[in-house]
């Protein structure tokens, strides 16, 4: 028996200038169902959301809520179709109250004119008693938690009527106790000309919520599976198992190397929880993790840009304590965030500027005057030796690419000629050539000695650099893996770790070490078999 | 590889033709400035007498030593509204050290100065430190040095009758047979400095970075913390050479002799082409917007416009030259 879609995405396309975000996608959510969307970090599910929000337009493909087709104009739009959509980042105002925000701008008035606050806490209270949130109309969001701020979002969505709800990581800041109570609160939303999709990294929940489970990878659609007749090792390597484009393997990987850094028991308010690991000379250290697992705190709380709690950083077998990112630099560690623009560049300073800048000081001044021209000759050698395309020295960095500005970053600290380099996800948005040379240089600078930690969120690339892996989840370390040990199966297993199941577990830990044993299983030539 | 990375001729001359972009606020201001000398010049035969100019250049020099400060400031982003009052406040304070406590000329006046440079150096402990908003912490010193300076000063000036040379710190000409008071060769003497300092020592290429991107300067191992103090500080310094030039002129120290003199201030920053957004500005450009000021405020005068109506054109002055350097960006983005 063939029923009618609740919504149904077909055949749909989406490219941004350079990228291809989705290709050919479809999709079917059956009245009634909760159906889970998985996908690795830059698969396409963002992109799906923001199309069926209208905040995006298709290139190609077509959308029908029951059969009828389909055409978004605009979030409002969505919601008043009936499409509620939850997003990671919450959409409230923290100042206004729980009634005000659910009903923003469509406040009830008196007059058309002035705010009718009595009406609009009367309406608010009544949809909450209907959905059973432990809400109060009156309350300010602000001050609520995580998890009701939460509800308050899910309240606001389905005051709309919804028959769809599109929730995109909604367990990302929540503990188990409040997983529950979601988990709950999406079995009595269904209906049967209701549904859900449930976005999530998290295997376990997926299991426990959903009834079938959508994977796309790389912008494609994979395959739709029956959750209760599949394992979520299975899911796992239906998401990670695209062949990576180059045989690359990590270079230089030695076991004999001194240790250089050494962090132990690093703990900080608000997301790490006794982070431990060493880091060697020459070695290149991937950290791999799913989004919002704690990589970049690491690396900030490294060079001092967050304050730490407790712990220890030991560099060179000597305790150290960092204050600020200037201390960092005076031991020779740099830190090279992902967000280039915000963090990393002077953008609207020359390309020459921003090279020399954290060796000024120090290396091209004397008596606080600039020794300009000397500047000038190292600028133009790392122009040189990076192979920054740039038709001078002089032109401002926001008329650079990608690829060239992150190798104006990389100069700068190769200027400051740093033992250690924390790179954080050192290849986003730039395209494959330039992430090639950007791949070359690295090793280059683990060759000569220096000391590496990469930061990446692309699993490929952390198995092609990588002499050994750090993955996290949720704060802590889940697991270290040699390069021999990591595999896109082992490293998403460590990475989609929830807190209970942590390798203490007697019981967890043999799956664990099956795993390990064999780390390239079935599932691989289940995949290749699919491609 | 040789041909990637190589400067080669073509792009040099796009460098060029960028550079005068950049510099097309400077050559607009400066062209304005032209326009306005022209008009005045035409419209009032008592424009261009030299004791008009003279006093037009007094004028000029006040303003664009406070301007030639706040450059820094507002190059990092930053704002300075203490610069008026302040100027009141080291005022009083030249007074009271030089006529009231007696101290030579030679130790007073750079005391004087250096009263500017501790008011500069609390702002930068607030702003940097205290994390105080700039616009709020230097309010809070607008007041506090108006209160002051009315305070010490008994809300009475303070007359330098006793110490004539003082006056000559302005009004003497230091250089014989140039008739220009030693007021303008000073200013002259600060403008160069303080654009040597911004384009060639550290404090300069700092200035720019705190301006352009605070964060990646921070994390690009540079204690931003301590520079912005320090240049809130320099900043300072500034206020109080202000103060001496305007009393020494004056012959004497009132109490409230700076008010309104930061916003005219700033307005010849912004005038002069130099990013409220911080990352970009000018000494040059600075010193032309000064000019521009100073030469409205006096050729409205002298063609009988009131105070009042004076204003008015200096507000619209002040958003033409901020519209056009918008569309200037617009263009550039594009």
């Amino acid at each position: 028996m063939t029923m009618t879609p609740l919504l149904q995405v077909q055949g749909v396309t989406k490219s941004f200038p350079g990228v291809k975000a989705l290709s050919n996608v479809h999709l079917d959510l059956r009245p009634g169902e909760v159906l889970a969307l998985a996908g690795e970090n830059g698969a396409g599910k963002s992109t799906l959301m923001k199309l069926l929000s209208g905040i995006y337009t298709a290139d190609e493909g077509e959308f029908y809520l029951n059969g009828e087709k389909l055409e978004v104009a605009s979030p409002k739009h969505a919601q008043e179709l009936g499409i509620a959509i939850i997003h990671q980042d919450f959409n409230l105002i923290p100042d206004l109250t729980v009634a005000q925000n659910i009903f923003v701008g469509r406040e009830p008035r008196w007059a058309h004119t002035f705010l009718n606050e009595r009406a609009l806490n009367v309406k608010a209270q009544e949809l909450i008693e209907r959905l059973q949130l432990p809400l109060d109309p009156k309350q300010n969001v602000g001050a609520l938690t995580v998890a009701k701020q939460q509800m308050v979002e899910i309240a606001k969505a389905l005051s709309y009527e919804a028959e769809v709800l599109i929730m995109d990581e909604p367990t990302a800041a929540l503990n188990d106790a409040e997983v529950a109570t979601l988990h709950e609160l999406i079995r009595r939303f269904i209906r049967p000309n209701t549904g859900v999709i449930y976005i999530s990294h998290r295997m376990n929940e997926l299991k426990v919520i959903s009834d079938r489970v959508t994977v796309i990878r790389d912008g494609q659609y994979v395959d739709t599976l029956d959750v209760q007749t599949t394992s979520m090792k299975e899911v796992i390597a239906l998401m990670v198992g695209r062949s990576i484009t180059s045989d690359a393997t990590p270079v230089g990987v030695r076991d004999d190397r001194e240790v250089l850094l050494s962090v132990s028991g690093l703990n900080t308010k608000d997301r790490l929880k006794d982070v431990s690991f060493d880091l060697r000379k020459g070695e290149i250290l991937g950290f791999a993790g799913l989004m919002g697992a704690g990589r970049t705190e690491v690396a900030r709380a490294i060079v001092g840009a967050d304050g730490i709690e407790s712990g220890t950083i030991t560099l060179r077998g000597k305790q150290i304590s960092i204050r600020n990112p200037a201390e960092a630099a005076k031991h020779r560690i740099g830190y090279l965030s992902e967000d280039r623009k915000r963090y990393g560049l002077l953008l609207e300073q020359d390309v020459g500027a921003n090279i020399v800048l954290s060796a000024v000081s120090e290396l091209y001044a004397a008596w606080g005057f600039l020794k300009s021209k000397s500047m000038r000759a190292t600028a133009a050698r790392y122009v040189k030796t990076l192979r920054i395309k740039t038709p001078s020295i002089n032109q401002m960095t926001k008329n650079l690419s990608g690829g060239n500005q992150q190798k104006v970053v990389i100069a700068k600290w190769l200027v400051k000629d740093c033992d250690i380099l924390i790179f954080d996800e050192p290849t986003r948005g730039i395209d494959v050539g330039a992430k090639e040379e950007i791949y070359v240089l690295l090793n280059e600078l683990a060759a000569q000695g220096k000391s590496i930690i990469m930061i990446s969120s692309e699993l490929p690339e952390v198995l092609r650099m990588s002499h050994r892996v750090v993955v996290m989840t949720e704060g802590r370390v889940a697991g270290i893996l040699t390069a021999d040990e990591a595999t896109q199966e082992s490293v998403m297993h460590y990475a989609t770790l929830r807190d209970d199941e942590r390798p203490g577990d007697p019981a967890e830990r043999d799956s664990f070490e099956t795993e390990q044993a064999s780390p390239t299983d079935v599932n691989s030539d289940q995949t290749a078999g699919k491609r | 590889m040789t041909a990637s990375g190589v400067v080669t001729e073509k792009p040099i001359s796009r460098d060029l033709a960028s550079t005068i972009r950049g510099r097309l606020q400077q050559f607009l201001a400066f062209g304005g400035l032209i326009v306005i000398f022209v008009f005045f010049s035409l419209a009032s035969p008592d424009f261009l007498t030299f004791s008009n100019v003279t006093s037009m250049l007094f004028s000029t020099v006040v303003i664009g030593t406070l301007a030639i400060g706040t450059t820094f400031v507002i190059i990092t982003a930053g704002i300075d509204l203490s610069i008026g009052t302040g100027m009141s406040l080291c005022a009083v304070m030249a007074g009271v050290f030089i006529v009231h406590w007696h101290i030579p000329l030679p130790i007073g006046v750079p005391l004087a100065i250096l009263f500017g440079g501790v008011i500069g150096l609390i702002n930068g402990f607030n702003v940097a430190i205290l994390k105080i908003p700039p616009f709020i912490a230097t309010l809070a010193m607008m007041l506090a040095a108006q209160g002051l300076a009315l305070v010490i000063s008994h809300s009475a000036p303070i007359y330098f009758d006793t110490v004539p040379a003082y006056a000559a710190i302005s009004t003497g000409n230091l250089i014989p047979g140039v008739k220009f008071p030693n007021a303008v060769i000073v200013l002259a003497a600060v403008a160069i400095i303080a654009a040597i300092i911004l384009n060639k020592t550290v404090l300069g290429r700092y200035t720019y970075s705190i301006g352009s991107n605070a964060e990646a300067t921070a994390l690009s191992g540079i204690n931003v913390r301590k520079w912005q103090i320090i240049i809130y500080a320099f900043a300072g310094l500034f206020i109080g050479l202000a103060s001496v030039l305007i009393s020494a002129r004056l012959g004497s120290a009132q109490p409230a002799l700076g008010q309104g003199y930061e916003l005219q201030a700033i307005a010849a920053v912004v005038i002069g082409g130099t990013s409220l957004f911080g990352g970009k500005g000018s000494i040059l450009g600075t010193v032309i917007g000064a000019l521009i000021i100073s030469l409205l405020n006096n050729g409205l005068q002298i063609m009988s416009v009131p105070q009042e109506w004076q204003n008015v054109v200096l507000g619209a002055v002040i958003l033409a030259a901020v519209y056009t350097d918008n569309i200037r960006r617009r263009k550039a983005a594009m």
